[in-house]
């Protein structure tokens, strides 16, 4: 199947940009080098193409039952411009999609966007409109990812190159977002971000999308930023990847086991409410941990984690060396009885049983 | 463009050899390299082991990914570049210089003849 093309494919191709399927879109996975990269996002200012990810936008008089009963977080919660992250979850309660929920301000009624990963907007329209017909729903459910081009423009001096470039975008509290003017352009600015910087993510039209970020590598001093420096940031800071960290096929987990139970609220009715009830109340038996590598080595993706006495009881879901420690860490799920910081445990890296510990998430102090 | 030297031989798989004298320096080309991009992590034989053409020797691992290495040459490994392990990044920096892998006594120098030339790899990488 052909590669879905962001709107700048071309563009980042004529910087030289090294790309990689991700989510069946083709995306610039590095421009210069990830840890230059990185190293960029966590000491001044990058700018991520993130026009993968999907939009999904859902308006009219039941809006907000239906993202209600589709999301795990409660959604009454947010006034018009706020944020909030969300799992959407199976009747078992496993985790289908990670997600940020934006309400957006609509004089008519309540509208919400929300931000599937790459890949996953067929999906999840299919997701929404199904139940909405279940329920007799009001609702209009539209698949807007090829309107919306999406930046991140992440790190310490993110504030100041969205000040130069957004008309009163800069002064946004986190989480919270507005529509403004950037660049001339009519965009929709959050104060959110999946780096662990401070930063800012801006939807554009489709169309918009080259000026948008010209203005930023060339006029406002981001430095361009891949995929691959997403994936050593996101980690860094413990935060979950779609597709490795949970996947309903290959890895499904449920939010208590991924360590997101703080984005479920069991005092609202979603679709998994009762099964994550009964999970909370008894527990679980495994869980998402961080560790580090105290061999040298890089523990990766489906990599066996091992007790002291050599019997597997786990396994790795990310892994990479971090080029702001300049260590080898990962994700993995391991028993409870082996979750506490502090456990020795060990990874086989190609039938190399590699010292480790688990350690306590974000990897990064504050 | 990337750099390939005149005074060394290649293998499909991106690694080098030089070809004068008894022994053989090996590492892995400028192409490899950035197509690797920046390199974290070196795992090579010791001395005194043995690598056959064509087989793996040992790994190198990017942020992005592990890459299996080939030698090009078969032989006896009397040389390793242990800098590497404390500054895997040597091999980005100076592909052909300091970030050469192993040094190896050859053990049939006519299989030199089956690696590609210069201009063959240019080739292959354009």
């Amino acid at each position: 199947m052909a590669l879905r093309k962001p709107p700048l494919r071309e563009a980042h191709a004529a910087r030289d940009a090294k790309f990689t399927e991700f989510g069946g879109w083709d995306m610039p996975v590095e421009f210069d080098s990830i840890r230059t990269e990185h190293a960029a996002v966590r000491e001044s200012v990058g700018i991520f193409d993130v026009s993968h990810m999907s939009e999904v936008e859902v308006s009219g008089p039941d809006a907000t039952t239906l993202m209600q009963r589709l999301t795990t977080n409660d959604v009454t919660r947010l006034d018009p411009g706020d944020s909030q992250y969300a799992m959407i979850t199976d009747e078992e309660g496993t985790i289908l999609d990670d997600t940020v929920v934006y309400r957006l301000p609509d004089e008519e009624g309540e509208r919400y966007l929300f931000i599937p990963n790459a890949g996953h907007d067929a999906e999840m329209h299919d997701r929404w409109t199904a139940h909405r017909e279940e329920r007799w729903l009001d609702a209009q459910v539209n698949n807007v990812t090829e309107e919306w081009a999406m930046f991140a423009v992440q790190g310490p001096d993110a504030r100041d190159a969205v000040a130069a470039a957004a008309d009163g975008a800069a002064d946004l509290p986190k989480f919270e977002a507005r529509y403004a003017d950037v660049g001339g352009v009519r965009s929709w600015v959050a104060r959110t971000g999946y780096t662990g910087e401070d930063g800012f993510e801006i939807l554009c039209p489709w169309d918009e999308a080259e000026a948008m970020w010209n203005a930023f590598v060339d006029d406002h001093g981001c430095t361009p930023c891949g995929l691959g420096a997403r994936d050593t940031l996101r980690i860094e800071m413990g935060f979950l990847l779609s597709g490795q960290d949970f996947d309903p096929e290959t890895e499904p987990r449920n939010p208590y086991e991924a360590g997101v139970g703080f984005a479920v609220k069991l005092d609202t009715e979603f679709v998994g409410r009762d099964a994550l009830e009964a999970a909370y109340e008894e527990g679980v038996d495994e869980k998402l941990v961080g560790l580090k590598l105290l061999d040298r080595g890089v523990a990766r993706h489906g990599y066996d984690v091992v007790d002291e006495d050599g019997h597997v009881v786990g396994h790795v879901t990310s892994g990479t060396m971090s080029p702001t420690l300049n260590e080898p860490i990962a994700l993995g799920y391991v028993p409870v009885e082996y979750a506490d910081p502090g456990t020795r445990l060990r990874v086989a890296v190609r039938e190399q049983e590699k010292r480790a510990k688990v350690v306590s998430t974000p990897f990064l102090e504050d | 463009m990337f750099e390939v030297p005149e005074d060394r031989k290649y293998l499909e798989s991106h690694e080098y050899a030089t070809t004068d004298g008894e022994t053989a320096t090996i590492g892995i080309s400028d192409f490899a390299q950035d197509e690797l991009g920046d390199v974290v992590f070196v795992e090579l034989p010791a001395e005194g082991d043995d690598v056959t053409r064509g087989e793996e020797f040992g790994v190198v691992e990017s942020i992005k990914a592990v890459s299996d290495l080939y030698a090009p040459v078969s032989g006896t490994v009397v040389g390793v570049n242990e800098e590497l392990f404390d500054r895997p990044e040597l091999v980005n920096e100076d592909p052909y210089g300091e970030g050469w892998m192993l040094e190896v006594e050859v053990s049939d120098a006519d299989e030199f003849d089956e690696l590609l030339s210069p201009e063959e790899y240019r080739d292959q990488t354009e």
